[in-house]
């Protein structure tokens, strides 16, 4: 009866007559400055990238080479290396910002609203701040002769480090950074989230002599699911797209232990105007963010209780 | 909950360990807003100066001979006009993409997740060919109306739009009230909360977009400040006191929008989450 009620609503609605047609014209006057800068800004671009990746594309040229990019690419040493060096700084930063914030997080959101607040606004100063003023002062602190990172080791006997400058220590000292620009907006989303297990579900655990660490990983990790799922997605997104830091620390350096392909992909087209290759290497990282994507909702998403 | 209270211990170890890591996180505002008194010769001594003992404004005076006051307009009116564009484009397709039943909306509706969901690398480049072509390169459009295109603010505002009760829309209808008029001033009044957590976002979004700006901005006239203190960095080389003094000035806007707003903030990213 419901169903056949609602079917007869929308076929009402989908009639064309005069008060419908002016309906739909509303509804299109108000979508359309929305969806002229979308369609210009991000839908012909997007498609015009994947245009052109099978281009020559540079200052002069623009010729028609089919695959040729994406095979120089995958022949290229330096993109490889671009591609797994992106990949650590995924994989590396992903779980801390996780643990950190889910850690903070716990520990913050049942105090007093003051106290809750002035955490979450510490961590997620850094998300706020310019990229470009926390990234600078890093720059002072890796610094092996005036920094003060040297000075700490050095506090317990440890020689000085080129920290930047040494391919060892340098995509760690960029995953450092990187978490410290990551963890504000999960803090806001767990803190929000945990406020909204049900008390009752904690206090039955407690009646029926649960520990601390049982209740959280059988009653509080599993409904804290969904807002983990949508953490691990925008935190390696975001990762993947990492590209300030970089810029401004390394340049890639050295020996391209820190290039990334996001960095890959401004210096082959922003340096050397090499179009088609650099929307080329978009479309792989594209694919590749996607890919990963989807593996994290299948493997997570099974947990996820709705 | 008397549960924790038996955990005194644990509880006072474990905010010990938030209270380390959240002094972890503001060392490097510390050490920017005290380097930026530093005399440059205190900024490369070691062991450092952890208060500066003669604290300075050289750098400041230093900073002054760049075109610093340029760059803070060139910042403040891109990331205005993005926040009003924004703003006024989401507010309206948003609410009607949250009350209006009309054909193509589930085509429109689809369109924008599959593209928040695919990253922006893939649009980077045609998009700068484009706006060259437009000749906009070196302009602040350039900057301004591209991110009006993202649709992370329509799913923002249709978000807020889906509380708007529909029988207050019908009963302004049957009133003779017209679509804008209702839009005005019953719509509007009701997601204000949504605008302005879209506002503060776009704001810090745009202030903070130093990848779009590094390829648009070709003048250092044009220049907005995360650009400046870039170029700061690489002029300075060492000489961390001016850096610093630039970090400082070019942080502290968004440092005091974000302490006023943190409501709108906290709401903002809470709502943007839940998607639908």
């Amino acid at each position: 009866m419901e169903n056949i009620r609602k079917g007869n609503n929308l076929s009402v609605r989908r009639k064309i007559n005069k008060t419908n047609l002016r309906e739909w014209t509303t509804a299109y006057l108000f979508l359309a400055p929305m969806l002229v800068f979308f369609i210009g800004f991000v839908v012909y671009p997007m498609l015009k990238g994947i245009y052109i990746s099978f281009f020559d594309y540079s200052l002069r040229n623009f010729k028609f080479v089919g695959l040729d990019n994406y095979i120089s690419l995958i022949n290229d040493k330096i993109f490889i290396k671009s591609l797994l060096n992106t990949l650590i700084l995924v994989i590396g930063n992903v779980p801390v910002v996780i643990l950190i914030s889910l850690f903070v997080s716990a520990n913050i959101y049942k105090k007093s609203p003051v106290v809750r607040s002035l955490f979450r606004g510490i961590f997620y100063l850094p998300t706020v701040c310019s990229v470009v003023s926390i990234t600078v002062v890093w720059g002072w602190i890796y610094h092996p002769n005036f920094g003060i990172l040297n000075y700490l080791t050095s506090l317990f006997g440890f020689q000085p480090i080129g920290w930047l400058g040494d391919p060892k220590y340098a995509l760690g000292c960029m995953i450092a950074v990187l978490v410290t620009l990551s963890v504000g907006q999960p803090i806001i989303l767990y803190v929000a989230a945990l406020g909204n297990v049900p008390e009752s579900y904690l206090e039955a655990a407690e009646i029926d002599g649960a520990k601390p660490w049982q209740v959280f990983r059988h009653i509080t990790w599993p409904l804290l699911m969904p807002t983990t799922l949508y953490i691990i997605i925008i935190t390696t997104i975001n990762s993947f797209q990492c590209f300030s830091i970089i810029q401004l620390l390394t340049a890639g350096g050295p020996s391209y232990a820190t290039s990334t392909v996001m960095y890959m992909v401004y210096e082959r087209a922003f340096t050397l105007n090499k179009y088609g290759l650099s929307s080329a290497m978009g479309v792989v990282l594209a694919i590749v963010i996607m890919i990963i994507s989807i593996i994290q909702f299948k493997f997570f998403g099974d947990e996820v209780d709705y | 909950m008397k549960f924790f209270k038996k955990y005194t211990l644990r509880e006072i170890i474990f905010m010990a360990l938030v209270v380390l890591l959240s002094v972890i996180f503001m060392f490097p505002f510390y050490w920017i807003a005290t380097g930026a008194f530093k005399p440059q010769n205190v900024t490369v001594q070691i062991p450092p100066e952890w208060w500066p003992k003669n604290p300075t404004l050289q750098n400041f005076k230093q900073l002054s001979e760049s075109p610093l006051l340029h760059w803070t307009l060139n910042s403040f009116i891109i990331s205005l006009g993005t926040m009003l564009i924004v703003c006024t484009v989401a507010t309206m397709a948003g609410f009607v993409l949250a009350k209006k039943v009309f054909p193509g909306r589930n085509l429109i509706f689809w369109s924008l997740i599959v593209a928040m969901a695919l990253p922006k690398q893939v649009v980077m480049i045609p998009l700068f060919t484009i706006l060259s072509k437009l000749d906009w390169i070196n302009t602040y459009q350039a900057l301004i109306l591209p991110a009006a295109g993202w649709p992370f603010g329509v799913f923002l505002m249709k978000q807020f739009s889906q509380g708007i009760p529909g029988e207050l829309l019908e009963a302004a209808k049957i009133d003779g009230c017209t679509e804008l008029r209702s839009f005005w001033s019953i719509v509007i009044p009701m997601v204000k909360p949504g605008v302005g957590a879209l506002a503060i976002f776009t704001f810090i979004n745009a202030w903070n977009d130093y990848f779009m700006q590094l390829i648009i901005i070709r003048s250092e006239k044009m220049m907005t400040l995360p650009l400046g203190v870039a170029l700061l960095q690489q002029e300075f080389t060492t000489n961390y006191g001016v850096i610093m003094a630039g970090a400082a000035l070019a942080s502290l806007p968004m440092i005091i929008v974000f302490i006023i707003f943190q409501k709108y903030f906290t709401q903002g990213i809470t709502m943007g989450a839940v998607k639908g």
